[in-house]
């Protein structure tokens, strides 16, 4: 009884301070003095430090699920639906959620192994008793960078997994670029990119959050550092899929009713 | 009077680590604390800034009760009262300019360039340290990160200057050297200072008055040559 109570209250301390720091990063938004030279820099590390990785997985996606779905489409006549099938497919659902996935490993994890390695060395208390606001510069940053960035990552692995299922497609067949596109955006309405779009917004804060959250947390000594690392990957992995879940069941709601 | 405590208590969990603390720092008094370790030293300095809060008593730093201040409150009492943390705390992503720069910007809100360049420099010839100003915090010593900590925390001008346990984990001449320093800046800043320490040599040079600490609370008061003849044997075991 009494340690599920004990559960039960950190539970409820963690929840209380998720929603203070949620509180504190909305305020400081607004706060005189923007730091606009670290949020440059946040969005290079999550933006352009992240497009290898997110280029060559678009790729592999797009290309992948042309080859895995093209034998069953041609049994069933429908070979030239396959374009528009990897379009929606990738822009609504499973572009947004694999980068979303990738960028958890990387972007939360890398937030939460510094600002947790900031932590135990002191520096974000060095920050507070010099009078500075470390939550301005190293909080508001980082998560207005992931809210930005990520979407932007997103449609960037959308268009390049669209070619890698054009190369896939003339693989085994032989069909001309623009027709492909063609084929590929004829079925695309904008209620498939807008809610796509909208939920990567809503991974990006997550992400970005669950990173900072995590490190700004962090316990004492440099084993809180993999533990803030590691568990910001576990929560952000999580709060993408939930997040997914929810844009899923009101997008069909609001956009195909 | 810069800082008052009365009857202060803060435990974690079980664990009660300040019981029942008062003390008072004049002003332009280098005030040291000594204790062992894991007596609450250090809990006791970072409640003179917020950064931990007390459970019961009164702790007021320059006339105002730091529990009831506002986060801009806060913010501003801590302009004026540095804090030099055991490991310097510098900001390793940035050089040492940048990590001098860092508080003048945002604190002092200096805009102008040249104005933080001469300021940065003149605190860092104050410390000795003038060729490390491009160096990153990787490329210096134990002691030199602690001089930049202290040029960092000094850039703001503080009344009030908190050094936690300053010449832990340096050899004895570094050690003799910072405490040199703490002296030499109390004289050019006019701060008035709390000196956590163990190291007797550095209490000896730059305390003005002694606390001795034990199981969270003060059990001896007095200038370092009086408690060196006390008779209490948990303080003369500091000297030995």
């Amino acid at each position: 009884m009494n340690l599920k109570t004990t559960v039960w209250n950190r539970q409820f301390v963690t929840a209380g301070e998720q929603v203070y720091f949620i509180a504190r990063f909305v305020r400081n938004i607004f706060r005189r003095g923007f730091e606009w030279n670290e949020f440059f820099r946040q969005c290079f590390i999550v933006g352009n430090k992240s497009i290898g990785l997110v280029a060559i997985t678009g790729f592999i996606l797009g290309l992948v699920l042309t080859l895995q779905s093209e034998p069953t489409m041609r049994d069933f006549g429908a070979e030239s639906f396959v374009p528009s099938m990897v379009a929606i497919s990738i822009i609504r659902e499973i572009g947004p959620v694999i980068i979303a996935l990738i960028c958890a490993g990387k972007i939360a994890s890398s937030m939460g192994a510094e600002l947790a390695s900031m932590k135990v060395s002191e520096q974000i208390d060095a920050m507070e008793v010099s009078g500075a606001n470390p939550v301005q510069y190293l909080v508001v940053t980082r998560i207005l960078a992931c809210i930005i960035m990520i979407p932007l990552l997103t449609l960037l692995a959308d268009a390049i997994a669209l070619l890698g299922g054009f190369v896939a497609s003339n693989i085994n067949n032989d069909m001309a670029i623009g027709l492909y596109f063609r084929k590929a955006f004829s079925t695309l309405e904008f209620a498939d990119v807008v809610p796509a779009v909208l939920k990567t917004i809503f991974f990006g804060f997550a992400i970005g959050f669950v990173g900072c959250f995590k490190g700004y947390h962090a316990g004492k000594g440099t084993e809180s550092v993999g533990l803030a690392a590691n568990s910001a990957v576990v929560a952000a992995s999580l709060w993408v899929i939930v997040l997914d879940a929810i844009a899923v069941q009101l997008t069909s709601v609001i956009a195909y009713n | 009077m810069v800082i008052s405590i009365k009857n202060l208590k803060k435990s974690f969990g079980d664990l009660e680590v300040l019981s029942d603390i008062s003390m008072e720092l004049y002003r332009g008094e280098n005030l040291v604390v000594l204790g062992r370790s894991g007596q609450g030293k250090s809990v006791n300095i970072k409640c003179m800034v917020g950064l931990l809060t007390q459970d019961e008593g009164s702790l007021q730093v320059l006339g105002e009760e730091v529990k009831e201040l506002s986060d801009d409150g806060l913010r501003a009492l801590r302009g004026k009262v540095g804090f030099l943390f055991q490991s310097g705390a510098l900001y390793d992503s940035m050089t040492v300019r940048e990590n001098l720069a860092f508080p003048l910007t945002r604190v002092l809100k200096v805009k102008d360039t040249e104005e933080i360049n001469k300021r940065i420099e003149d605190v860092l010839e104050a410390v000795g340290l003038l060729e490390a100003i491009d160096k990153m915090p990787a490329e210096l010593s134990g002691g030199m990160r602690k001089r930049v900590g202290l040029a960092r925390t000094l850039i703001l001008q503080p009344e009030i200057m908190l050094y936690d346990e300053p010449t832990t984990g340096l050899d004895p001449i570094t050690s003799r050297e910072i405490s040199q320093l703490i002296l030499e800046m109390q004289k050019n800043y006019h701060t008035s200072s709390v000196i956590i320490t163990h190291d007797m040599a550095c209490a000896k040079i730059t305390g003005d008055r002694l606390l001795v600490m034990n199981d969270g609370r003060f059990v001896a008061e007095g200038n370092y040559e009086d408690l060196e003849k006390g008779e209490d044997k948990f303080v003369r075991s500091f000297f030995k």
